[in-house]
C-alpha cells in the first residue's frame, strides 16, 4: 500500500467556510499532506505562511476516487495517456483512479502494472492505482499472474478484464477464490458473449426501429446471476461492472440480502442518458454496456440511492476522433467521463433528492476507496486524516465543452448539455492539483520515495 | 425536404407529394424520348458500399432521365476493415461538388451519419442502409399499390391514400430495411400492415409498431390481405439458428402454390403479391412470382419513377416543402417542366 501522505510539499492551505460534506459550515487546515485541524481551532493553528483559500458557499468532500478508468497507456498513447488522463481526474475533483488493464500490452504481468503506476507517480495528479488483468491478454483462457501483480510496487487489488467478460465460470471461479489469497477483488465485466454478437445498442424498441444489433439486457443479468452465486459458493468478493440495467440491480438486491459479498457500480452516463440518443446514429453515444432505458435509468438511480449500487464508477474512455467520425458500427465504444462525473451525479442523484452530499461522498470516494482497498482514500474529514478533498461549488452552472478539456478524448455523451456542480479545487495529499477549477501543479514525489519502494 | 433518409420521418403530405410526382415522372417514361431537361448541369453520386445493380442501375436511370450527370462510385470490400473511410469519401465527392448522393452502405445509419455530418452539403438519399430502411424501395412498393388500389377503385392513382388497404409482409423483418420502410410508409398512407414470419426473424421491440403480428401465415392470409409482399430470406441464416432447415421456412412462410391456390378459393380475385427482388424462387416464393397476381415486374418498373421523383423534390427545390398543408396532398404537382416531346392530353 502506497502511503501518499509521505513527503508531502510544506504549502500549507487554510480553507476558510467550507461546508464539509454539505453540512456544517466550518475552517480546515491541511498541513504536511494531513488535515491539520477541522474547526473553530484551525485559523488558529495556521503558521503566518499559510495559503487561506475563502470556501465560503463551497462544499468539501473526500477526493472522489474512480475504480474505473481507462488511461490508454501503454499501447494507445494517441487515445490517452496517464499523464493526460490523471489532469482530467484532477480537475473533475478525483484523489485516484483505477487504470484499467485493457491497455497495449495488458496489464497482466507486474511489469506492467509497475510501469503504470511509476507513470502514474511521475505525474503526480492522483493516485494512479493499476487494475491487473484476470487472464492473459484478457484472452479468458489462463489467469494472469495475479499474486504477482498483488506483490508488485503496485500492489494490485483490483482484478478485471473489462472490455471482455471472464465468461468460462470454471476460470472465472477459480479467480474469484485465488485473489482471497491477497484480499484481492474480480471485476466483472458483465456480458455473456454469445448473446452479444456483433451487439450494437440496447435490444428493445429503438434497436428495432434502427435496425442495429441488440445487447440484450439478460445479457449482463445472466452473467450477474451466475457471478454472485459463484461468489457465494467460494465466499469471495465479487465486484460488479457498470450494471446497466433494472434486471441486474434486482439480481443484486437478492445477493445482498443473502449475504452474498458483491459490490455494484454504475457510469454516470447510465444515470442520466437513454438509449434514445441513439436515433441519432451520432456514435459519441455507442457506450458498452449499451445505453438503456429510462425506467432502467430509474432503477439505476433509486439503487445508487438506496445502496443496492455501491460505487458510481466512471468507465472513462478517451478514444481519437477517427474512432468515432464513422458509421455507427465501424464506431469505437465508450465515453469520457473523468471531468463529467461530479456534474452528472449531482444532476442525477443530488438535485433529485436521492442523495444528500454525504451520500455523494459514499457513492464515489468511501466506498471505492474501501474495495480498492485504498486505505489512506476516502476518509472522513477530520483531523489526522490524509488531506484528500475537493472544494465544490454546488450552485455553479456550466456548459459541457469537450474541447475544452484536459482529457485528449473529446467523445463526451454531455457536450452541449448545461450541468450544476463545479471543482473549485482538488487537495491531493495536502497538495493543491486544482485550484480556482483549474489546473495548478501536480504533486512532487521524492525520489529517496521511489528508491525506498524498490528495496521493500 | 433536405435528403431522404428514411420513410419513419416522412409526413402523410411529403409522401403523396412523392407518390404524385413520381406519377408525373411515370409518363415521361412512357414517352418515346425519355428525358426531362429538369437536372440539367447537377451531379448524381451513386455512393454504392455494397453490391446492388438493380437498385444502382434503377437510380443510374432516373437521374439520367433528369438530365443529370451521374458518376457511379463503388467501394470494393468491407469498409470496415480497409480503405477509406466514409468521412474521407464524403469530402471527395463534396470536393467533386456532388449535389447529390445516393448512398448504399452496409452500416445501418450510414446515410443519416452523411447527412447530419460537416462532411459533405449534398442531398443524401438513403439506397439501403444495413438493416435499417430502404425508404426508396417502401416508395416504388406504395407507388404500386396505390395504383393497383386506385384501379379497382376506378380512380386515378395521384392524390389517392392507401386507406383501407390491407398489406401483409411476410418473412425476415428482423434483418429487412424493405420491411421497416414499408411499415412506416404504408401505415402513414393509410394502409393496415400485417407482419407474419418465424418469431426468430421478428424483431425484440416489434410490439411498438403500428401493425398486427402472426407467426402463422394462413393464419395471416385468412385475414384476407390486399396485398402480399414476400421478403427475401438470406439462406445463411439458417447458421445462425433463425430456423432449422430453408425447406421447414419455405413450407411455414414460403408463398407456395398451394398459399396461391388459397388466394383463388378465398375469392380474392384483386389480391397481389409483391416481392422486392431479388427472389429465392423455391425459398420463399414460387411460381406465384409468375402469376398474373405478381406485381414484381411494376415494382421494377415503378421504381425509375419514384427515384425520378426523389431526385427531382430534392435537388431543385420543392416551393411546397416546409409547411405542406392538407389541401396540397391532393392536388397535382404544378411546378413540373413540361417534358419534352410530351402533349397535353
Amino acid at each position: 500500500m502506497t502511503d501518499t501522505t509521505q513527503h508531502a510539499t510544506s504549502t500549507e492551505y487554510l480553507i476558510r467556510h467550507a461546508s464539509i460534506l454539505g453540512k456544517t459550515s466550518a475552517d480546515l487546515l491541511l498541513r504536511d499532506g494531513r488535515i491539520a485541524a477541522v474547526g473553530d481551532t484551525a485559523a488558529a493553528q495556521a503558521s503566518p505562511s499559510a495559503v487561506t483559500i475563502d470556501a465560503t458557499g463551497l462544499v468539501a468532500l473526500p477526493g472522489m476516487v474512480d475504480l474505473h478508468t481507462h488511461l490508454r497507456e501503454p499501447g494507445r498513447e494517441d487515445a490517452e495517456t496517464v499523464e493526460t488522463g490523471s489532469r482530467a481526474a484532477a480537475l473533475g475533483g478525483f484523489t485516484a483512479i483505477h487504470a484499467m488493464a485493457n491497455s497495449s500490452p495488458v496489464a497482466d504481468t507486474a511489469g506492467v502494472v509497475e510501469q503504470v503506476h511509476s507513470l502514474g507517480l511521475a505525474s503526480g495528479w492522483v493516485d494512479v492505482r493499476p487494475v491487473g488483468a484476470v487472464t492473459v491478454g484478457l484472452g479468458g483462457e489462463r489467469l494472469a499472474e495475479l499474486g504477482a501483480m498483488a506483490e508488485s510496487r503496485a500492489t494490485v487489488r483490483v482484478f478485471s478484464d473489462d472490455g471482455v467478460c471472464v465468461h468460462d465460470p470454471v476460470l472465472m471461479r477459480r479467480a474469484l477464490e485465488y485473489v482471497k489469497a491477497f484480499d484481492g477483488v474480480i471485476a466483472q465485466h458483465a456480458q455473456e458473449p454469445r448473446l452479444t454478437e456483433g451487439a450494437q445498442m440496447n435490444e428493445g424498441d429503438v434497436s428495432a426501429v434502427l435496425g442495429l444489433t441488440g445487447w440484450p439486457a439478460v445479457a449482463e443479468e445472466s452473467i450477474v446471476a451466475r457471478d454472485v452465486l459463484l461468489a457465494q459458493h467460494v465466499g469471495s468478493r465479487l465486484h460488479v461492472c457498470h450494471v446497466s440495467t433494472a434486471g441486474s440491480v434486482e439480481i443484486i438486491r437478492w445477493a445482498k440480502a443473502r449475504g452474498v459479498d458483491v459490490t455494484a457500480e454504475v457510469t454516470p452516463h447510465h444515470l442520466l442518458l437513454t438509449d434514445e440518443l441513439v436515433r441519432s446514429y451520432d456514435p459519441v453515444y455507442k457506450v458498452n454496456p449499451p445505453l438503456r432505458t429510462a425506467d432502467d435509468v430509474q432503477a439505476l438511480r433509486e439503487a445508487l440511492a438506496d445502496g443496492t449500487i455501491d460505487v458510481v464508477g466512471t468507465d472513462h474512455a478517451p478514444h481519437p476522433s477517427e474512432h468515432k467520425d464513422c458509421e455507427w458500427a465501424q464506431a469505437a465504444m465508450g465515453m469520457t467521463g473523468l471531468e463529467t462525473a461530479l456534474s452528472v451525479v449531482q444532476h442525477a442523484m443530488v438535485e433529485t433528492g436521492l442523495l444528500d452530499w454525504e451520500g455523494f461522498a459514499r457513492v464515489t470516494s468511501v466506498i471505492p476507496a474501501r474495495i480498492g482497498r485504498l486505505h489512506d482514500q476516502g476518509r472522513e474529514l477530520v483531523a489526522g486524516e490524509p488531506a484528500h478533498l475537493i472544494l465544490v461549488d454546488p450552485a455553479a452552472r456550466w456548459t459541457v465543452d469537450p474541447a475544452a478539456m484536459a482529457t485528449k478524448g473529446r467523445n463526451s455523451p454531455f457536450r452541449g448539455l448545461e450541468l450544476p456542480g463545479s471543482v473549485r479545487a482538488t487537495f491531493y495529499a495536502g497538495h493543491a492539483t486544482v485550484l480556482d477549477g483549474a489546473l495548478a501543479t501536480p504533486r512532487q514525489v521524492a525520489p529517496a520515495r521511489e528508491a525506498a519502494a524498490w528495496t521493500r | 425536404m433536405k435528403h431522404l433518409l428514411s420513410t419513419r420521418d416522412l409526413s402523410a403530405a411529403s409522401a403523396l407529394r412523392l407518390l404524385d410526382v413520381a406519377e408525373e415522372m411515370s409518363a415521361v417514361g412512357e414517352r418515346e424520348i425519355k428525358k426531362l431537361p429538369a437536372l440539367r448541369g447537377r451531379t448524381v453520386v451513386n455512393l454504392f458500399f455494397e453490391d446492388s445493380t438493380r437498385t444502382r442501375i434503377s437510380f443510374e436511370a432516373a437521374a439520367k432521365r433528369l438530365s443529370a450527370d451521374v458518376i457511379n462510385f463503388a467501394v470494393k470490400g468491407s469498409s470496415v476493415s480497409k480503405g477509406e473511410s466514409l468521412k474521407d469519401t464524403a469530402q471527395t465527392l463534396e470536393a467533386m461538388s456532388a449535389d447529390a448522393v445516393v448512398i448504399r452502405h452496409p452500416a445501418s445509419g450510414a446515410p443519416a451519419r452523411l447527412a447530419a455530418s460537416d462532411w459533405i452539403d449534398a442531398a443524401v438519399i438513403n439506397a439501403g442502409d444495413g438493416t435499417h430502411e430502404h425508404p426508396t424501395q417502401a416508395l416504388l412498393d406504395a407507388f404500386t399499390l396505390r395504383r393497383h388500389w386506385a384501379r379497382i377503385g376506378g380512380t386515378p392513382s395521384a392524390g389517392t391514400t392507401l386507406a383501407g388497404m390491407k398489406v401483409l409482409i411476410v418473412g425476415d423483418v428482423l434483418h429487412s430495411r424493405v420491411a421497416r420502410s414499408n411499415v412506416w410508409l404504408l401505415t402513414t398512407l393509410g394502409a393496415e400492415v400485417l407482419l407474419a414470419g418465424p418469431p426468430t426473424l421478428l424483431p425484440v421491440g416489434i410490439g411498438s409498431w403500428p401493425c398486427t403480428v402472426f407467426y402463422d401465415l394462413d393464419e395471416a392470409i385468412a385475414q384476407r390481405p390486399d396485398a402480399v409482399m414476400m421478403l427475401r430470406l438470406q439462406a445463411e441464416r439458417m447458421n445462425a439458428a433463425f430456423f432449422p432447415s430453408t425447406r421447414e421456412y419455405s413450407r411455414r412462410w414460403g408463398f407456395d402454390d398451394g398459399r396461391l391456390a388459397l388466394l383463388d378459393i378465398m375469392g380474392l380475385d384483386d389480391t397481389v403479391i409483391m416481392h422486392p427482388g431479388p427472389m429465392n424462387r423455391g425459398l420463399e416464393i414460387s411460381a406465384a412470382a409468375d402469376s398474373p397476381r405478381s406485381t414484381i415486374l411494376a415494382q421494377v418498373r415503378n421504381g425509375v419513377s419514384v427515384r425520378m421523383a426523389a431526385l427531382y423534390l430534392l435537388l431543385s427545390g420543392d416551393p411546397h416543402d416546409d409547411e405542406p398543408r392538407d389541401d396540397e396532398t391532393h392536388s397535382l404537382p404544378h411546378d413540373l417542366p413540361i417534358p419534352e416531346g410530351r402533349t397535353t392530353r
